[in-house]
């Protein structure tokens, strides 16, 4: 990797960073919000894995704001430089696409490590939380963010207007996030659906990263772990594979 | 030696629409070489061919050698593009912007020619500004210093002078032509007819996504325009002259090659009584070239 990587994830990274309060602090903000609400409404009513509900709910929390943002993150990025047409500074470059890609991924791997923490760090004193197996935490944040980074690339190249963006964010990343076990425990649900949820990656994501704080989980997280890892596999190829193309990008 | 551009055979459609068809074309290193042709006759798409921007369906394009789809590493050090576009990033400042675009080409370190490029454009005041924050014109100055901060050898201009002030033209050209004298190459395309014709020492003309004049500037001029001597007269001149004139509103227009032949025409006109109100001689210029090429006079005449 070259020193044109390495300046296009800086940039990537410094773009949100400028803008801080809206790409970091607002979704921090949001999730705060949920969990007052939810804990307020369901605390005392349910427990999960003999965790009480606000522990149970915070490292949802922290993995949806992770996944949300680091969508946004790349996919916001490429609308923006395609519809203002300042995507010409990275494609005028010798940049190859192996690097365009890297470049846009980890910087949404960033953002999302930078908002899960500080959803962390807004909420962890409302519950008392373990940190039974951490490295589970890293593993699943990091690919997590990587996969949603990948569809991030993917929406961002293929929309061509706001709108379009909006409809895969809405018609796609939100009812997965949400429909994934962040607000509640698959067990509870009737027996139909959660077989629909073993079907959402999203689900692994979120069931593996809660493992390594209460060392219990819905499912093992080596399963979470082979699934969230081919699925990122397939969509980085998938995604270098339009890169590599020039698809939308360079015709 | 390669050709600083070498493009062979390329031709390029969008959907049912021929962008570029075959289009055939060598600028050497060191030309200050001038892209012609209306709206939509393809130069853009040219240009992005070039830089890699949009892929051609077929054909091939060289920059100093390297090929812009096998070499591309090369290919895009060795070109700097102004895109025709007024883009920029809102988030960054100028020199914020020209230090992420010299690191894109793997440049580190690149002060030194920053402050050089923003001095030759005028923009050292406004360097730690905001792009938001500049007019059309400085934001104009930027996207040519971005194109220029990995001292590219080839420099292709697409339109860089289109809604510029008069003040910004000249430090523009100036600093362009004074590049141009270093042995940077460069390519412009522009709408201004005169502009083409003060700078660049060739130029090929495009039409419908082909090259349908090329030739140096000189003999383009030479061969599709001519002198011509204009005068108001109170009467009618000799029927000898009027058969090869042209009359408009008072003013006759007489062409010719060669200034020895002006006096004779005076003469006659004066030998047959005629009294000269008002009298100039107009100069071949690139415009009447641009038009009589375009109205498809001289197609075929390419060389």
């Amino acid at each position: 990797m070259g020193h044109g990587f390495s300046t296009l994830f800086y940039k990537e990274v410094l773009r949100f960073w400028k803008v801080a309060s809206q790409t970091v602090g607002a979704p921090v903000l949001t999730a705060l919000l949920y969990l007052l609400i939810f804990s307020h409404v369901l605390a005392g009513h349910v427990q999960v894995h003999g965790v009480v509900y606000t522990a149970f709910l915070i490292p949802g929390l922290v993995m949806m704001s992770v996944l949300q943002n680091a969508f946004a993150n790349s996919s916001s990025s490429l609308i923006q430089s395609k519809v203002t047409g300042n995507i010409v500074f990275v494609l005028l470059p010798p940049i190859s696409y192996l690097e365009f890609y890297l470049a846009y991924v980890l910087a949404s791997v960033v953002r999302g490590l930078v908002v899960g923490a500080g959803v962390l760090l807004a909420t962890f004193w409302f519950a008392p939380l373990d940190f039974a197996e951490p490295w589970w935490i890293l593993v699943f944040a990091l690919m997590g963010g990587a996969i949603l980074g990948s569809l991030g690339v993917i929406a961002g190249i293929w929309a061509d207007k706001f709108d379009q963006l909006a409809a895969f964010q809405n018609f796609l990343i939100m009812p997965l996030t949400f429909l994934s076990g962040v607000f509640y425990s698959v067990h509870s649900l009737p027996p139909f659906w959660q077989q629909v949820s073993h079907w959402n990656p999203v689900f692994y994501m979120i069931d593996g990263f809660r493992h390594g704080f209460f060392g219990v989980s819905d499912t093992s997280p080596w399963l979470s772990l082979a699934v969230v890892g081919s699925c990122l596999a397939v969509l980085t190829a998938f995604t270098l594979n339009l890169l590599k193309r020039g698809y939308k990008l360079r015709n | 030696m390669s050709a600083a551009i070498r493009i062979t055979q390329v031709s390029k459609c969008f959907g049912s629409v021929r962008a570029l068809d075959q289009v055939d074309l060598e600028v050497q290193r060191g030309e200050f070489f001038g892209l012609l042709g209306p709206n939509g006759a393809g130069k853009t798409t040219l240009i992005s061919a070039l830089a890699g921007l949009v892929r051609a369906d077929s054909g091939s394009l060289n920059v100093m050698g390297h090929d812009v789809q096998l070499d591309y590493r090369a290919a895009r050090r060795l070109l700097g593009v102004v895109p025709q576009e007024l883009v920029f990033d809102p988030f960054f400042t100028v020199r914020e912007s020209l230090k992420i675009q010299s690191g894109y080409f793997g440049i580190r370190d690149n002060d030194h020619w920053i402050d050089e490029i923003l001095e030759n454009l005028g923009l050292t005041s406004k360097a730690n500004a905001n792009m938001r924050m500049l007019s059309g014109g400085m934001k104009r100055r930027v996207l040519v210093a971005q194109a220029l901060v990995h001292r590219p050898p080839v420099i292709v201009l697409d339109e860089p002078t289109a809604g510029v002030d008069v003040e910004l033209r000249q430090t523009l050209w100036a600093f362009i032509r004074r590049l141009n004298e270093a042995g940077h190459t460069i390519v412009l395309t522009t709408h201004y007819l005169e502009e083409a014709e003060n700078l660049c020492n060739r130029i090929a003309m495009l039409k419908a996504g082909r090259v349908v004049a090329l030739d140096t500037t000189a003999q383009l001029l030479r061969r599709f325009s001519t002198h011509c001597l204009r005068l108001r007269t109170d009467g009618a001149i000799p029927a000898e002259l009027a058969r090869g004139a042209a009359q408009n509103g008072g003013w006759w227009s007489l062409p010719f090659d060669a200034f020895d032949q002006v006096e004779p025409m005076l003469a006659k006109i004066r030998a047959a009584g005629c009294r000269i109100d008002d009298l100039e001689i107009g100069k071949p210029d690139l415009e009447e070239v641009f038009v009589r090429v375009m109205q498809g006079q001289h197609e075929g005449q390419v060389s």
